[in-house]
């Protein structure tokens, strides 16, 4: 399949010249053509924000809702229909700042979605503020004197969590970033995807640049299922790993722990109820 | 306490103890047994936010006609533990019987009283154990009534087999040293109920409003709930989650409201029947997703379980204070259809045909209810699965598929991800017809006149009203919610012959007839639970016309028969609430 398959005509796309997003675009879209997952077989589930955005700048089902809650829709979504393909899209403020609480409960569920989170350690959309992964001492309009608030560590929390797939991107390598992705996609099961992104208009700090001179990606030796060393590489902050960096193949998905699936895989609006057990349940109270 | 029911019928027993008691067991034996003897039952519960300890209360009327509303009356008082609380004591008259320990609870009741030293404690500790008590209380209530041995035998054995043979045994011969004392109180105190056999009536269901709502939502197609608990709704979603296996449903305990309104938002673009059971506080966190069923024009049913606010308020106590938060809950403009049940029947009907409005129209319904209805029990006819078939309006998307093409009547084709070649988009944003953000402000205004045109068939399908009363009415009673029985048992007893009832179902849009019904009345009475006369307001702002007097109630108690009538019967007088 090509991944042009996933462009939409006459597009008016609003992200600014140069932006991460548009790599981590083409990185999905060349993913999904790569497992031949086409337009029709796929759901980008968003919130708000730039990175929200990207289910209007590119073809398939799409669900753009409110901030912060697009993991709650994707999974129902999932659940609802365990047929399509669900990838939830969000930046660093969408998903861990006002989808925080959700991101981990999600994890708990681990319903069989894809998670990409551009995290571009800054609000973009609401003009350069700082975000929940934005470093201590980073300046902005609003953090006048600079960030005092411990970042997120969203690896590291996944990883406590036993989230089943565990992996961290950089959007300046498409290539990479989309093997990546086809790993999350295949996996079953919840997987987080944060994608280092460099904002050009608002993050001077966190570079394209920056993300080069800091990142490193993980070795063939790197054993994923190893938990406690999965938990080691995501807390450093000298050396920030790239790669899957942990999975766990062998946790059901809340789709399959839902008894309604155990004898046909019917999605739900093809299911109707049954009147006759209904009856029996209503004189049951006589 | 004497044999001459004046005021209202049947005998009124009030059961209370503390919680972790056991009250709930003994409610449960009472109300099946008196229903298998073939009397009508009503049985209402109050209870303080505690797990154990406290007062609670049961109420349980049996009757021989139907009996669907909470009467201050009590003819029996079983007191199981200290500390009657006052809204109990203020209704205890000397034609109350009150039973009890007269070591536990004696020096509660003033000497006047008539109480009746039962020695429950005593007799349950010879049995083995104060547990005992439980049974010894419903015996004498059984002995008073007149219930046959076997109906309570096969009581026991349902309630207690699962705990073994023995135990069935011990409670029986608790309940049978009850049942003694019962006969003894019956002979000496001239109590008499006649009984009505079985056959000679059609077969009846009790249950109570938590139970007839989540049936409904079955036979409306529910098949995701995905909720929060609190109360007075978390009923409902327990018995989804205890059924789900049987019918197909997908019922999820959430980590907060948010999360349980965007979920069923989300599930609903999937295709799913979802809906979301929550109180006040719930509802109120709930609000933004609201909006998004209101833009995403997606069908979602809420069960609003109504308590006292504002904020935590009165967590198991009852109110009907949240009318106008679900009226007008949600930013931004959108068509919403809110229905209230009148009773546990209606309970069934109106919570399945929500479910079908939602699906029709393609926007959030919201079914309001409150603690009171939903912890009342009471027989109603057996509930018709077949009453009306469902609606399902899903289509294929084919190439080209827009899921919101302008159509005359607002109602777009709604198709689903993958039933279809075509693509299906849904955007929180204003968005144009296939569902991409647009900012273009032609579309805007398109698009708004578009979900609003939705609200006028929306009021050609109105559920119509109860009405009661004298067609050439002089006072127009005006109600909604859990209060119609009440209400209606009040006027029954008032028997006036100018005075008409109209029970709203469904509280938004209002119904057309209501403006001409309230122009033929020289006065109309709002009864509503709450300070403010939230429905009267409501009238006033859709009919124009004024509401002349509001019977409000707002102290976290349901309205009773005899409050009413005589709040009405003021008015009736020209005495002015």
């Amino acid at each position: 399949m090509d991944p042009s398959v996933f462009d939409l005509k006459d597009v008016d796309i609003q992200w600014c010249p140069g932006c991460g997003d548009f790599k981590i675009m083409d990185s999905l879209k060349s993913a999904l053509a790569e497992l031949a997952i086409g337009p029709e077989n796929v759901v980008l589930v968003s919130g708000i924000g730039q990175a929200g955005k990207t289910p209007h700048f590119m073809k398939s089902h799409f669900f753009n809702g409110l901030h912060g809650r697009a993991l709650s829709n994707a999974t129902a979504i999932k659940v609802s229909n365990p047929g399509l393909n669900v990838i939830a899209i969000g930046g660093d403020g969408d998903m861990y700042g006002e989808g925080g609480n959700h991101f981990l409960h999600t994890i708990r569920r681990n319903p069989d979605i894809t998670n990409l989170v551009f995290n571009n350690m800054v609000y973009g959309l609401t003009k350069g503020q700082a975000s929940p992964t934005s470093q201590i001492g980073f300046k902005t309009p609003l953090q006048v004197e600079g960030v005092i608030n411990e970042p997120v560590n969203p690896l590291a929390i996944a990883i406590a969590q036993n989230a089943s797939f565990v992996a961290r991107a950089f959007a300046g390598d498409v290539e990479k970033t989309k093997d990546i992705i086809m790993k999350a996609i295949l996996h079953k099961g919840y997987a987080l995807v944060d994608i280092f992104q460099p904002c050009v208009s608002f993050n001077k700090v966190n570079t394209y640049q920056w993300f080069k001179e800091n990142t490193y990606y993980l070795g063939e030796d790197h054993d994923p299922s190893d938990a406690v060393e999965a938990f080691r590489i995501s807390v450093r902050k000298d050396k920030l790993a790239l790669g899957v960096i942990f999975s766990d193949t062998n946790k059901n998905t809340f789709e399959e722990n839902q008894p309604l699936y155990e004898r046909s895989e019917t999605p739900l609006y093809m299911r109707r109820p049954d009147t006759e057990k209904l009856s029996k349940l209503i004189d049951s109270y006589k | 306490m004497s044999s001459d029911f004046k005021k209202t019928k049947g005998i009124s027993i009030v059961l209370c103890g503390a919680a972790g008691q056991g009250i709930k067991t003994i409610e449960k034996l009472l109300v099946h047994a008196l229903k298998s003897s073939g009397y009508h039952v009503f049985a209402s519960r109050e209870y303080m936010s505690r797990v154990r300890g406290g007062n609670n209360s049961t109420e349980i009327r049996v009757c021989r006609d139907e009996v669907s509303a909470f009467v201050d009356r009590v003819d029996i008082l079983i007191a199981l533990s200290p500390g009657i609380r006052p809204n109990i004591m203020e209704r205890v008259s000397k034609e109350t019987l009150i039973i009890g320990d007269k070591d536990n609870v004696g020096n509660e009741f003033s000497e006047d009283l008539s109480f009746y030293d039962a020695s429950f404690l005593k007799e349950a500790r010879e049995l083995g154990g104060r547990v005992y008590a439980n049974s010894i209380a419903a015996g004498v209530i059984f002995g008073i009534l007149n219930v046959r041995r076997d109906v309570v035998k096969g009581m026991f054995d349902q309630i207690f087999s699962s705990k073994g043979g023995s135990v069935v045994e011990k409670n029986m011969d608790a309940a049978d040293a009850g049942i003694l004392k019962g006969e003894q109180i019956r002979s000496s105190q001239g109590l008499y109920l006649e009984m009505t056999s079985l056959s000679s009536r059609e077969e009846r269901i009790a249950l109570d409003g938590s139970e007839a709502v989540s049936l409904g939502a079955i036979a409306g197609g529910c098949n995701f709930i995905a909720s929060y608990p609190m109360s007075p709704a978390t009923g409902v979603l327990t018995y989804l989650a205890s059924h789900a296996r049987d019918f197909d449903i997908v019922a999820e305990q959430i980590e907060d409201e948010i999360a349980a309104i965007n979920s069923a938002v989300g599930a609903s673009y999937a295709g799913a029947r979802s809906m979301v059971s929550t109180s006040g506080g719930g509802f109120a966190l709930m609000s933004e997703g609201l909006s998004l069923a209101g833009v995403m024009e997606t069908p979602v049913v809420v069960h609003l379980a109504q308590r006292p606010g504002p904020a935590t308020g009165m967590a198991t106590r009852t109110e009907q204070g949240d009318l106008n938060l679900a009226v007008y809950s949600g930013h931004g403009e959108f068509p919403r259809i809110v229905l209230a049940p009148a009773t546990i029947e209606d309970g069934f009907y109106l919570m399945k045909k929500a479910f079908n409005l939602a699906d029709s129209y393609q926007v959030p319904v919201i079914l309001l209810t409150d603690q009171y209805y939903l912890n009342t029990f009471y027989d109603v006819p057996v509930f018709d699965v077949k009453s009306e078939n469902n609606r399902y309006h899903i289509i294929k998307a084919d190439n080209g598929y827009r899921r919101y093409e302008i159509t005359e009547n607002g109602i777009s084709p709604r198709s689903v991800p993958g039933y279809g070649p075509g693509l299906v988009g849904a955007d929180s944003h204003e968005h144009d017809p296939w569902g991409h953000v647009q900012e273009d402000f032609v579309l805007r205004k398109n698009m708004v006149e578009k979900r609003l045109k939705k609200l006028e068939d929306l009021k050609n399908e109105t559920i119509p009203s109860y009405f009661s009363g004298a067609e050439d009415f002089k006072y127009l009673v005006i109600s909604w919610g859990s209060t119609y029985p009440v209400i209606e048992e009040a006027l029954e007893l008032l028997d006036h012959d100018d005075v008409a009832h109209i029970h709203l179902r469904q509280i938004y849009p209002l119904e057309n007839l209501l403006g001409e019904h309230i122009k033929r009345a020289k006065k109309t009475i709002t009864i509503e639970g709450n300070a403010t006369g939230q429905l009267a307001m409501l009238i006033k702002q859709t009919t124009g016309f004024s509401v002349d007097t509001c019977i409000t109630g707002y102290r976290g108690l349901q309205f009773s028969v005899e409050e009413i009538c005589d709040r009405l019967e003021a008015v009736f007088e020209g005495k002015e609430e």
